[in-house]
């Protein structure tokens, strides 16, 4: 399964389990649960932290915190073009 | 004010919310210019509390730190959950603040809060922005299922404040319950209240770990079930929001060039107004005080009080106020930065590049800034929310170069160089002097990486943080912060400022015994027998050298001598050292008072005395190419800054932090000096 950080810019997808503990509880205080929606906005210009939209906000994760989240592509969404 | 009212009449409120919920600007509505700061015990948390009446009564108004749960997981938030529960400081009613146009996230600690089972009321801030992304949010419904009243609110315009105080008076605990009992039951039996397993996470930290993180995570996602089902029932929200403007500013402010380019754009207006624009009231406040003193001095009747309130406490006082300027300018652009959102996007594109060195994306600004001065610097480091990142830097902030070393610098390299030296068609003076700042700015980076290895920490680090979304900045908000900080600065650093001021006034105007009488005499008697005017100010002039050698400072100096010989300093350097720590740039003044040059504006005659300064013993010129050097790289590491320490242990809370400044900047300086001079001589 794909993690968080392996999405390109503009794509969606759903939220499958958390890797590490610690990281998982704050994702969840954050909204980002199981089952959420998510779509990548934004990766800075090193290509590293990425911004994330998630149940109606922005947020922003280094790679390697994203690297904790398993997500499923969102099928339909892949060629969503995203307004850079 | 009324008087009659007795101090627990009053109803205590606290505020709480998320970080971005407007509850800093709400808070300010509600006391108006009724607040003041303090801290929390024991951490470096500010505590903003205030008051106000509403039908005669008056309530007590605390803003607690922004958390996004009772699960704390950084010092701030930690606070605010403590302060919260306190048993000590009883809070009659909490006033939940939430993001109107986000509401989904911010019921969760919303409905945690309910859950503690205190009198609420929630306030449905930041209305108007969810109405301008077409939300619709049933107030009654909400009201209903979360069993409190819902205020909606507006602390921009004021809307819905009244209203606000009306529901504070008639604030009732909730019948609903959000948390996850079963889950209570088979991990905390032995409690019966939420309220105390969130306690049980600061009564005994380490035992109760697991058990804690295991509840959190099932209370959390069984709440987020719930606040679905509220959401789903109370609001109307459209399918993708219309966030345009801020995805259209994100790909200005975020973008490869544009991005870096407006961020140094910033950074460039905020150098040019601390650093230029500043000067302008930096002179006013010195010429002022020049002036008190000077009136003060020749109004009072002479002697040692007279001295000791012009010299002492008086120049120490203006040594202090002469901060104020470039920190109201520093925060006046902070906030404005953090009010719009924009320092959340300077965050995320220099987060890459400052991680390597153990700083944060929002360690940048304070950096920059300490080229004019490191005490408006460390204080804006409170943005930085983590503690491992904002100690790193407030600890090497204070070696890049302040603009209280350039007079130091610039006497020191017009000795080693004539004004029309070049190289590859570069002015020599200007190569040095960049040189001498781009070592500082080395030097930080690395103290940074070192500090990065060594600095434990309970915390853990990440970088999930919110991207506000762009607003217009609030001028009340900007403005109490301004005020805030000054005040807090004037107050908190300023009295141990004073106290060390006094005690370098001791040091350089008292001697043993009476070593200074025995000099007065013997100058009183030539000048008394001159003529000459020109000739009398002369020995005016000797007589304080004289005066300042034979002073506690100057036989300081000389015993210093033998720890700083090897840096090729002498004990007229060393008295120098001693005074400069009330600010660098005293070391000038020092010197023409010991080489007796007169007038400290003037430093051409003291370039010209200290360069024509002859060695006692081998007759050789004392202020060699080498001992110019060892000294310039002195001034560039060592922590000869008091006003910095004082403003360190203000924003740390605990003396290890300047004690650890002190010594590894001094001990760096030391080093670095030694090797320095034994390559040049």
């Amino acid at each position: 399964m794909p993690t968080l950080d392996t999405l390109k810019l503009g794509q969606s997808a759903t939220i499958q389990e958390f890797t590490d503990d610690f990281l998982s509880l704050k994702f969840i205080e954050m909204g980002c649960l199981p089952g959420e929606k998510i779509k990548l906005t934004n990766i800075a210009p090193f290509g590293d932290p990425i911004a994330i939209e998630v149940s109606g906000y922005l947020l922003s994760l280094r790679k390697q915190e994203a690297a904790t989240i398993v997500v499923k592509i969102n099928p339909e969404n892949t060629v969503e073009s995203c307004a850079v | 004010m009324n008087l009659v009212q007795s101090k627990s009449s009053h109803t205590s409120i606290a505020l709480i919310g998320n970080p971005n919920s407007g509850k800093s600007t709400l808070f300010n509505s509600l006391t108006g210019l009724h607040q003041k700061t303090g801290n929390y015990s024991g951490v470096t948390v500010d505590k903003h509390y205030g008051s106000y009446k509403h039908h005669n009564v008056e309530y007590q108004l605390t803003d607690l730190p922004g958390t996004y749960s009772l699960y704390p997981k950084s010092i701030d938030e930690e606070v605010a959950c403590k302060a919260l529960l306190s048993n000590s400081e009883k809070i009659d009613v909490v006033v939940i603040v939430v993001d109107s146009s986000n509401l989904k996230r911010h019921l969760l600690l919303a409905t945690q809060v309910i859950d503690l089972k205190k009198p609420c009321v929630m306030a449905l801030n930041m209305i108007d922005e969810a109405e301008k992304n077409n939300i619709t949010i049933y107030k009654e419904e909400l009201e209903k299922l979360l069993g409190i009243s819902v205020i909606a609110t507006n602390s921009r315009n004021k809307e819905g404040i009244k209203e606000l105080k009306e529901a504070i008076l008639n604030a009732k605990v909730s019948d609903s319950i959000f948390y996850n009992f079963e889950k209570q039951k088979q991990l905390f039996p032995q409690t019966n209240s939420y309220e105390q397993i969130i306690t049980s996470q600061f009564n005994d930290k380490h035992t109760n770990n697991e058990l804690i993180k295991g509840f959190e995570l099932a209370d959390n996602i069984h709440r987020f079930a719930k606040i679905n089902y509220i959401v789903a029932k109370c609001i109307k929200q459209p399918e993708q929001l219309s966030k345009s403007i801020t995805q259209k500013l994100d790909s200005f402010f975020t973008h490869k060039i544009f991005g870096f380019a407006f961020f140094f754009l910033v950074l460039l207006i905020i150098f040019q107004f601390i650093f230029y624009v500043a000067e302008y009231p930096m002179t006013w406040i010195e010429e002022g005080f020049a002036y008190l003193m000077n009136l003060t001095a020749t109004s009072l009747p002479q002697g040692q009080f007279n001295d000791l309130l012009v010299n002492g406490i008086l120049a120490g006082i203006s040594g202090i106020v002469v901060f104020v300027p470039q920190i109201a300018l520093l925060f006046f652009f902070i906030a404005i930065l953090e009010d719009t959102g924009y320092m959340a996007r300077a965050s995320f594109i220099l987060d890459k590049v400052m991680r390597r060195f153990g700083l944060n994306g929002k360690s940048v600004i304070p950096m920059i800034s300490s080229v004019a001065c490191a005490v408006p610097s460390i204080m804006s480091t409170r943005t930085i929310t983590n503690w491992k990142d904002r100690i790193i830097t407030i600890l090497v902030t204070p070696l890049i170069s302040c603009s209280a070393r350039l007079p130091v610098y610039t006497l020191l390299i017009s000795i080693m160089f004539a004004g029309k030296q070049t190289f590859l068609g570069f002015n020599y003076q200007g190569l040095v002097l960049m040189a001498m700042y781009l070592l500082g700015f080395a030097a930080a980076l690395l103290a940074a990486l070192v500090l990065k290895r060594f600095l434990k920490t309970s915390e853990k680090s990440y970088f999930i943080m919110e991207l506000p979304v762009y607003r217009k900045p609030q001028w009340q908000t900007v403005a109490m912060l301004v005020f805030d900080k000054v005040k807090v600065f004037l107050f908190d650093a300023g009295k141990i400022i004073l106290a060390i001021s006094v005690v370098l006034w001791f040091l350089t105007s008292h001697a043993p015994s009476n070593s200074f009488d025995t000099i007065e005499t013997k100058y009183n008697k030539i000048i008394v027998a001159t003529n000459n005017d020109s000739i009398k100010t002369i020995y005016e002039a000797q007589m304080q050298s004289e005066k300042l050698e034979a002073s506690y400072a100057g036989i300081l100096g000389k015993k210093m001598e033998p720890v700083i010989k090897p840096l090729g300093f002498d004990w007229k350097i060393g008295i120098a050292l001693i005074t400069s720590f009330a600010a660098r740039e005293v070391f000038v003044g020092t010197m023409a008072t010991i080489y007796s040059s007169g007038d400290s504006e003037n430093t051409e005659t003291l370039r010209e005395k200290l360069i024509a300064e002859k060695n006692f013993e081998t007759q050789q010129p004392s202020y060699t190419n080498a001992v110019c050097w060892s000294l310039l790289v002195f001034y560039v590491f060592a922590m000869q800054c008091m006003s910095t320490l004082a403003t360190t242990y203000r924003e740390t809370k605990h003396w290890k932090w300047p004690a650890i400044q002190l010594v590894f900047m001094t001990g760096l300086a030391y080093l670095s000096s030694f090797f320095i001079y034994s390559v040049f001589s």
